[in-house]
């Protein structure tokens, strides 16, 4: 039996409709790499160049040349690494402890953790860049990871996740003599690898994306992370849109790669904070 | 057996007594041990949370009843930098233009997600590839996003007003502008945040059962009737949460603007944040900005506990 026209005509406006979508939000992206490897000249031509005669990586080398970017590149990495490594041991430790270890005033520490959740990061900005300066940390590693890891979003996704999570393995390991801390370790955290996965790009993504936190603790230029350094890069050089361009595709190559590559693990995090938070 | 109660009775009253220590030392082993790792195990976080969360929300109210410059040392005013508030025109007026940013931005972007993930949910060829696209701003921090949104704004050349112009529609000023530039800053936090709330919306509509969905189509109801009767009711609490935590972003939308306008032009994207932010950092008095920075969390924090009422009442329903 052949299909009405309709149906067909109904095809074609969905895709259509999803074509035009994909434009606007890939158009961007396009357009970024696109000018990134365009001569200066060629920027703001009429009618618009999609892909250069002149097509060169002449921006890129300009970039690197003119500001430290790798080191930008670099802080921003080992700072979102270690946060990251850090934060997902943290977090499991205080999840496993709530959901499988019973302990005297184990529901206030709970309710006490959840409810930080409450408190945005813009209303203890101040006093946290008090502490900071205080504590001698300004434009020091230190002031760009300590803070960054305790979270009580993580904690709370990590006791959801060992809650669910069978008890035979562990008992059966307690049987066999393994200690507590022992079962945590090679029981329990094994098995939350595929929450560990989704929890750890999301922090890393929050990380690399941060961008006032480092503005104010670590403004120093071989301090900047690289959120920081696109702006300022931004601010000096007003018009040389080649080069910010480039800058840029530089600074999202790492997520855009991490979006790619581990798109499910991205997509379940997202859920995650989506599914009653 | 006579040996025995004394001294349950001592322990009683030793406990009552002296409290959760010794209820500690009157444990098993076992529950010791327990108890023990556990404490171990929850340490470093929730030293971690007293430092950097719980002690700096704590300084920033007492900050905010005090007047304290970057020199100089921290004076106890009550209230007065409340009292400011209230008197404070421009305080008002960043208010007004973070209540227009929300106005803006929290139905924008629930009805495109929403619509995003209708489309999504049609099994068609191709549904992974649209996804993936429509997505892809996520992995785009704001700050990047302002970035290359400001470009394709250029007011002269840019590529949104040679687009305009080919198609014969008259070219804006964007970010240049005190009437564009509100709509400059609100267009890339749309299209920055729709593809992740989609995401949610798509899980949401594909965990209603797809019984109801059939059941309705063979009692005659049409794809609008079954979107209207069927899935917006079922969708109801991921819509409310949605919408909460979109609330919640756009009161404290900064990077793009920072990034886009700074502010400007004459203040037209100056939002409650930039303000506070400026008032710390560019003028460095802690004492009203702190002030300013507890307003907002008060009215974040009024969005959260609605959010955890309505869903504290709908476990109850269920």
């Amino acid at each position: 039996m052949k299909k009405p026209l309709s149906s067909h005509l109904k095809l074609a406006l969905y895709y259509l409709v999803c074509l035009a979508l994909a434009v606007v939000f890939a158009g961007p992206f396009l357009w970024m790499v696109s000018s990134s490897l365009k001569p200066a000249n060629e920027i703001f031509a009429n009618p618009p160049i999609l892909i250069s005669s002149n097509f060169s990586l002449k921006n890129y080398e300009e970039v690197f040349k003119r500001t430290s970017f790798e080191r930008y590149m670099f802080n921003s990495f080992f700072v979102a690494t270690t946060v990251t490594l850090l934060a997902l041991l943290l977090h499991a430790m205080a999840g496993y402890a709530l959901a499988r270890l019973d302990f005297p005033g184990k529901r206030v520490i709970f309710i006490g953790i959840v409810s930080t959740l409450m408190i945005p990061f813009y209303t203890i900005l101040i006093p946290l860049a008090l502490l900071v300066r205080e504590l001698g940390w300004i434009n020091t590693y230190w002031a760009l990871i300590v803070p960054a890891i305790p979270h009580a979003f993580g904690i709370f996704w990590l006791r959801q996740f060992f809650m669910g999570l069978p008890t035979e393995l562990e008992e059966a390991a307690r049987i066999d003599g393994a200690s507590r801390i022992g079962v945590f370790f090679r029981v329990a955290l094994p098995l939350a690898r595929p929450v560990l996965a989704a929890l750890s790009v999301f922090f890393f993504l929050a990380n690399w994306d941060s961008f006032l936190w480092p503005l104010i603790a670590a403004n120093r230029p071989d301090m900047r992370m690289v959120q920081v350094g696109i702006q300022s890069f931004t601010g000096e050089h007003g018009n040389a849109w080649e080069l910010i361009m480039a800058a840029s595709v530089i600074a999202i190559l790492p997520t855009l790669a991490l979006f790619f590559g581990l798109q499910r693990f991205i997509v379940a995090s997202v859920k995650m904070t989506g599914l009653k938070g | 057996m006579t040996t025995a109660e004394p001294t349950a009775i001592g322990a009683a009253h030793v406990a009552a007594r002296t409290g959760p220590l010794s209820r500690f030392q009157n444990m098993n082993r076992d529950k010791r041990e327990q108890a023990i790792v556990a404490y171990l195990f929850l340490l470093p976080d929730v030293l971690g949370l007293l430092i950097f969360v719980v002690g700096p929300m704590l300084l920033a109210l007492a900050i905010s009843f005090s007047d304290w410059r970057l020199t100089g040392t921290p004076e106890f005013v009550g209230l007065r930098n409340y009292d400011i508030i209230l008197k404070d025109p421009k305080f008002g007026a960043s208010l007004g233009r973070t209540m227009l940013y929300t106005i803006g931005y929290v139905p924008a972007v629930y009805l495109i997600s929403l619509g995003m993930a209708l489309l999504l949910t049609r099994r068609g060829r191709g549904n992974f590839f649209f996804r993936t696209i429509y997505f892809m701003p996520v992995a785009m921090s704001m700050v990047v996003a302002g970035v290359i949104w400001r470009f394709m704004f250029d007011p002269g050349n840019g590529l949104i007003n040679e687009m305009l112009g080919a198609v014969g529609l008259p070219t804006l000023q964007w970010t240049g502008h005190v009437q564009s530039a509100m709509v400059s800053v609100l267009i890339v936090a749309i299209w920055k945040s729709v593809g992740y709330f989609m995401i949610i919306l798509l899980a949401g509509i594909q965990d209603i059962p797809s019984d109801y969905i059939e059941a309705a189509q063979i009692d005659g109801a049409n794809r609008w009737q079954t979107f209207r009767f069927i899935i917006m009711p079922l969708l109801r609490p991921t819509s409310f949460f949605v919408l909460v935590v979109l609330s919640i972003n756009a009161l404290q939308a900064f990077d793009q603007i920072y990034v886009m306008t700074r502010g400007g032009p004459a203040q037209a994207t100056y939002t409650l944040l930039m303000y506070i932010y400026e008032k710390a950092f560019r003028e460095w008095n802690f004492g009203y900005s702190s002030a300013m920075a507890v307003v907002l969390f008060g009215m974040i924090f009024v969005l959260t506990l609605v959010q955890v009422r309505y869903f504290r009442s709908t476990d109850v329903r269920q």
